[in-house]
């Protein structure tokens, strides 16, 4: 583009420094939870995410051997271990009372209540040294302060995947998704075919109530719904839910198809017909075909919708094992597990991903079927 | 003009409304014919299968899936082949045959359509105002109390409050940011990725975002160490660590941030698309009367594309009479966050009283009917 700015450079750099910017603060919160999902559990409670890579502070409790287990060395009677159960790191401080528990560097010899005394390595090994033998079950407690390594781990995927149930509503989600898009789109088509191509009284009419009910807010319907549900007999089921999601899909699928299908080449239709096609027969081998771009645009945009529909999915399906969409489970985590970091940012990452995957393969379609169409607005 | 007609020809006028009723009582009939025809062969399939599949949800949820699409496609080609076979393209009366197929076919094509969205748009608007009138289950008669309910009700006037400013808030800001990421990376070698990443978090679910929003949120007390950025940023700053979500109406902004995060992206590709509209001739105009780029962008450039502003304002207001996800997820309306969507759920499901959240889902309509007419009004002027 011939604009101004491609002759001063101050200018273009400024450009490029503020999309920088832009684009830095949209993408940085979902870095922070990809990051974080992939973290240790107990680095993640104590640091922030972008200092994943640097090395965790991190404060240990350990109880050393208990007294009873010291051996005689040279005249002392000696405990020997290591202050980390599992895994290693380097220790910055060390304290005998938790009232002081980074009182002093390691190595240094430090002085017990009962007469003993007491030290522990960098690398988390301690002795502890007694002038007669001691007596005793407890151990003597050491605080250290610990600097670990950075840990990543795939455990929170492993954990949210089969143990908190995120597995089985991911293909509860699927299984709500799939008909819920392509129902949809098949009725819509039928009916943006009918409204472009065939002649009948009250076409305008009723196209114009098409338009005027994409906007309606799906809170009208829902009690309205919920209540034919039960009357019917219809309940908290998988139908029931596909085919709320194709009423309130269907006028923006509609309008959107009937724009593009009403734009096709009129030649095209008329010599098929010319040819003795039947309107279902034109339908089906000219007009599906040529509307590939229009169905694939609407399809993304049902997809995103009913995937990440969390009212739809709470009204008419149940709060159970066999129908909890990942939504629904995301927000029940979000109330029950509020501060356990390590499995939100996992679940809501594998929430997330169906449709970040969706949306970078398909975004052109998804882009056309924006520009078509703004006017539903989710 | 009716009556001339009917005084000139009566005859005529008794068998049109004959043959309408013929014609209306056969479509009916294709219709049910078909839908049956469908349901019933994907029912015996689903008990078929049901015999030998073994017992994995997965493999159920594929079946139900495969029969739920085709029982609908099954409904298109039963109720036309029915269709056809009623009045064959064939045999002596061709020419009648066509015709009547021809009057009805189109009404096969629509009937699905006009059904669910008779069933799960018209009624529910209609059954709703009815409700409105009634008490919490629904069944006695309670004239205006709801609305005079309402209109003293604090937390209603807390929604209706927060929802204005979201409604000022939301749409102000991600066509503000849209526009300037529109105009910004329509000028640089990396700007269509660039714009990809801004417009990604529109695939991210409000839920979804919801959670990312709170972990930025995320409060510690003082003196412990932060892992939320943003108080991160805050003490790094040497200020006091906050509880974002808690502070009385600015938590309304933080709110707000979520969604103003996911829709900059669709304000960004539709106002995008504008930009490049904008005949090149004008602007290098422009440019040869020495204006400024800042010139170029508010007086030839907005005002040429104020139409697609408008259209990108309407569509993010529509949702943000509707949010819903970010409240319940993020405040669950406490703190003073309530919006009218939350606060109607709330009534629906721990208030369980019907009339009541009727009434807020009535407000929420009422919020949307101008933008409605007006959808209309532009929709009529591109099909003509």
């Amino acid at each position: 583009m011939s604009t101004a700015v491609g002759t001063r450079p101050a200018l273009t750099w400024a450009v490029h420094l503020a999309v920088l910017l832009l684009v830095v603060i949209w993408t940085i919160p979902t870095l922070g939870i990809l990051i974080s999902s992939f973290r240790d559990r107990d680095q993640l409670v104590v640091s922030g995410w972008w200092t994943a890579l640097t090395s965790a502070e991190r404060n240990i409790v350990a109880r050393s051997a208990p007294p009873d287990e010291a051996v005689e060395e040279n005249g002392q009677w000696v405990l020997r271990g290591n202050v980390f159960e599992e895994g290693t790191g380097s220790i910055s401080a060390f304290g005998i009372s938790i009232q002081r528990p980074r009182e002093f560097e390691p190595g240094v010899i430090a002085e017990m209540r009962d007469g003993g005394t007491v030290t522990v390595e960098e690398n988390g090994d301690y002795i502890i040294s007694y002038p007669e033998q001691p007596e005793g079950t407890r151990g003597q407690r050491l605080f250290v302060t610990s600097l670990e390594p950075p840990k990543f781990t795939t455990a929170n995927y492993e954990r949210v995947l089969f143990s908190e149930g995120i597995g089985q509503s991911f293909v509860n989600t699927l299984t709500v998704t799939i008909p819920a898009t392509v129902i949809p789109i098949l009725i819509a088509a039928y009916a943006a075919y009918a409204l472009s191509w065939m002649q009948f009284p009250g076409r305008a009419l009723l196209l114009a109530t098409i338009v005027g009910l994409i906007v309606v807010p799906l809170q009208m319907a829902l009690i309205p719904l919920l209540r034919l549900y039960n009357d019917i007999g219809v309940g908290k089921s998988f139908i029931g839910i596909w085919l709320a999601h194709t009423g309130f899909g269907l006028p923006l699928a509609v309008y959107l198809l009937r724009n593009y299908i009403a734009g096709l080449p009129r030649e095209i239709i008329e010599s098929a017909r010319v040819d003795g096609a039947s309107d279902f027969e034109i339908f089906r081998k000219i007009i599906l075909p040529l509307s590939f771009p229009a169905l694939a645009s609407f399809a993304i945009f049902q997809f995103l919708w009913v995937w990440n529909d969390l009212l739809v999915a709470t009204v008419f399906l149940g709060n159970n094992e066999e129908q909890l969409v990942m939504t629904g489970r995301l927000r029940e985590l979000l109330g029950s597990r509020g501060g356990d970091w390590e499995i939100l940012t996992a679940s809501a990452f594998v929430a997330i991903v169906v449709p970040i995957i969706v949306f970078f393969a398909l975004q052109r379609y998804l882009v056309r079927g924006l520009l078509a169409g703004s006017v539903k607005g989710g | 003009m009716a009556l001339t007609q009917a005084t000139r020809a009566p005859a005529t006028a008794d068998s049109k409304l004959i043959s309408l009723l013929l014609t209306i009582i056969v479509t009916l009939a294709v219709m049910a014919a078909g839908l049956a025809v469908s349901v019933a062969i994907a029912l015996a399939a689903y008990a078929l299968i049901a015999l030998f599949l073994p017992d994995s949800k997965l493999l159920w949820a594929v079946v139900v899936m495969v029969l739920g699409v085709a029982a609908c496609f099954g409904y298109f080609w039963s109720s036309n082949k029915l269709l056809d076979t009623f009045y064959p393209a064939k045999g002596a009366d061709v020419a009648a045959n066509l015709t009547k197929a021809n009057a009805i076919r189109p009404w096969l094509f629509l009937g699905p359509a006009i059904i669910i969205l008779g069933v799960y748009l018209v009624y529910p608007v209609i059954n709703s105002v009815v409700l409105s009138f009634y008490g919490p289950s629904g069944e006695n008669w309670v004239g205006g109390y709801n609305y005079n309910w309402l209109v003293h009700d604090a937390a209603f006037r807390e929604s209706v409050r927060n929802n204005i400013l979201w409604l000022v808030v939301v749409p102000a800001a991600a066509t503000f940011f849209g526009l300037i990421a529109a105009t910004l990376t329509d000028r640089i070698g990396w700007g269509n990725i660039a714009k990809s990443l801004i417009f990604m978090p529109m695939a991210i679910s409000f839920v979804g975002a919801s959670v990312i929003w709170k972990f930025i949120y995320d409060y510690r007390p003082a003196g412990s160490g932060q892992i939320g950025l943003l108080n991160a940023i805050v003490t790094s700053l040497g200020g006091e660590p906050q509880a974002w979500l808690t502070i009385p109406l600015w938590n309304n902004f933080f709110l707000m941030v979520v969604l103003i995060w996911i829709q900059t992206g669709f304000a960004m590709v539709i106002l995008s698309a504008a930009l490049r509209g904008i005949p090149e001739e004008t602007i290098e105009a422009a440019i040869i009367d020495g204006a400024s780029p800042f010139q170029i962008f508010y007086k030839i450039k907005v005002p040429q594309i104020w139409s697609t502003i408008a259209v990108v304002w309407t569509t993010i207001t529509i949702l943000v009479l509707k949010v819903f996800d970010i409240v319940i997820a993020m405040t669950n309306g406490q703190w003073g966050t309530q919006v009218l969507a939350n606060y109607m759920f709330d009534w629906m499901f721990r208030g369980l009283d019907f009339g009541r959240a009727s009434t807020i889902a009535l407000v929420i309509m009422l919020m949307v009917v101008p933008i409605m007419f007006w959808n209309v009004r532009e929709a009529r002027k591109g099909t003509r």
